[in-house]
């Protein structure tokens, strides 16, 4: 795209940067910080990583931000002071050091990549093996699969965490009814997800089909079908479920655990996470398939919350 | 330029206006119902001339049937949200239910 567009786009950028971290509300940093992950998104859509713009604006702006304003509104509720007191110089001069050390690193990390490297076509010999074409999902979920694949337990790990610190008579319950209070606005967003939820699931299932060969996949769709459960909970056409229902624990686990079954099963040809010749691409489309749905629960469930007991069940939300 | 392309243009800068007037009516209305007004209803337009521009721009039906549909869902959301923000804003001023 043209370099006025790229300029304007890096301003808007480091503008909504700094008001997101500057704001004196803290509604309004997050208000902010939503903005930020869009705007990325289109600059990551300009730089042509199309994979990339769908999991920052699905997942860095859309459900890292409803996940921050419910924990904000939650906050606010209990009485929390949600925004913070002013830092001491010492503590803000810390901070600054340690960003920026972080952020030379990382250049010296991203330009030490040569232009002229070849990891590009190194993937582009490979792909015609796995009979996929989005080389991102290749690399996903053939070249480096044990990293995703770790990345599936990290996020199973984190809901785990979430429940953990559930008050002892709130376990194994729902979590807090994200249903909102006001019954006229429960009604029209009530009718709203009716329709959008079904809309999501065809488009978390289209998103995973079409990461094969296009832009796309399991973390993508999943996240679509996160927002679909999320708002379908906030209009209350949907309860969210007990912690101890099992076809909730089948779903949360039933991606990870096909991801390390094929992949130990790989070890009987020879190699951890290798797939048999002539199945790969049925194996991947699995995998995704297996993958979109436990990352959708699993997303939908953290931003839900821990368990709480059940007269609590009525607070929250709103 | 071809007079499909001035079409094009011409589109994107009306659209472009809209939102601009109803980002000022975000900033300059003194309330929320007002501001809410100015968003829902100049945007929506807005949204709609951006999206004939580059249904005509990419020129293909297919791309077009797509553009529909996230127009669609654009001004659904708007419209849901909006009720929304206007009833809590509603609550906020007026105490009684």
């Amino acid at each position: 795209m043209s370099l006025v567009f790229d300029l304007v786009l890096c301003l808007m950028i480091l503008g909504t940067a700094a008001a997101s971290l500057l704001m004196r509300s803290a509604l309004g940093g997050i208000v902010f910080f939503i903005a930020f992950g869009n705007l990325l998104g289109i600059a990551w859509l300009s730089l042509g990583a199309v994979n990339v713009a769908l999991a920052e604006i699905a997942i860095g702006a859309g459900v890292t931000g409803i996940l921050l304003i419910l924990a904000h509104a939650r906050l606010s509720a209990m009485g929390d002071p949600v925004e913070c007191e002013p830092t001491s110089p010492w503590m803000r001069a810390a901070v600054a050091v340690i960003c920026g050390g972080l952020i030379v690193l990382l250049s010296v990390a991203v330009l030490s990549i040569s232009p002229t490297d070849r990891m590009g076509a190194q993937i582009a010999t490979l792909m015609p093996a796995l009979g996929i074409e989005n080389p991102v999902t290749g690399v996903l979920l053939a070249f480096r699969a044990y990293d995703t694949l770790l990345e599936t337990f990290v996020l199973l790990g984190a809901l785990v965490a979430v429940w953990a610190i559930a008050p002892p008579r709130g376990w194994p319950q729902r979590p807090a009814s994200l249903a909102i209070a006001t019954p006229v606005s429960l009604t029209v967003i009530g009718t709203f997800s009716r329709v959008l939820l079904p809309a999501s699931l065809v488009m978390a299932a289209y998103l995973v089909w079409t990461g094969s060969d296009l832009p796309g996949g399991a973390f993508q769709g999943g996240t679509v079908l996160a927002g679909g459960i999320l708002v379908a909970a906030l209009g209350g056409a949907i309860a969210l479920p007990r912690a101890d229902d099992m076809r909730l624990r089948s779903v949360l686990v039933l991606g990870p655990a096909m991801f390390l079954g094929i992949g130990l099963g790989g070890i009987a040809l020879g190699r951890f996470l290798s797939y048999p010749v002539g199945l790969e691409k049925a194996l991947i489309v699995a995998i995704e398939y297996a993958l979109a749905l436990s990352i959708g629960a699993t997303l939908a469930l953290l931003v839900a919350g821990k368990p709480v007991p059940p007269a609590a069940v009525q607070e929250g939300g709103d | 330029m071809t007079g499909l392309e001035y079409a094009i243009a011409g589109l994107l800068f009306m659209g472009v206006f809209f939102y601009a007037a109803g980002s000022l009516g975000l900033l300059r209305f003194p309330d929320s119902a007002s501001r809410l007004h100015a968003l829902t209803k100049a945007d929506n337009v807005g949204l709609g001339l951006v999206a004939l521009a580059v249904a005509l721009h990419w020129g293909s039906v297919a791309v077009a049937a797509k553009i529909a549909i996230v127009w669609l869902f654009a001004i659904f959301t708007a419209g849901a949200t909006a009720q929304v923000l206007g009833q809590s804003s509603k609550d906020e001023t007026d105490p009684r239910p």
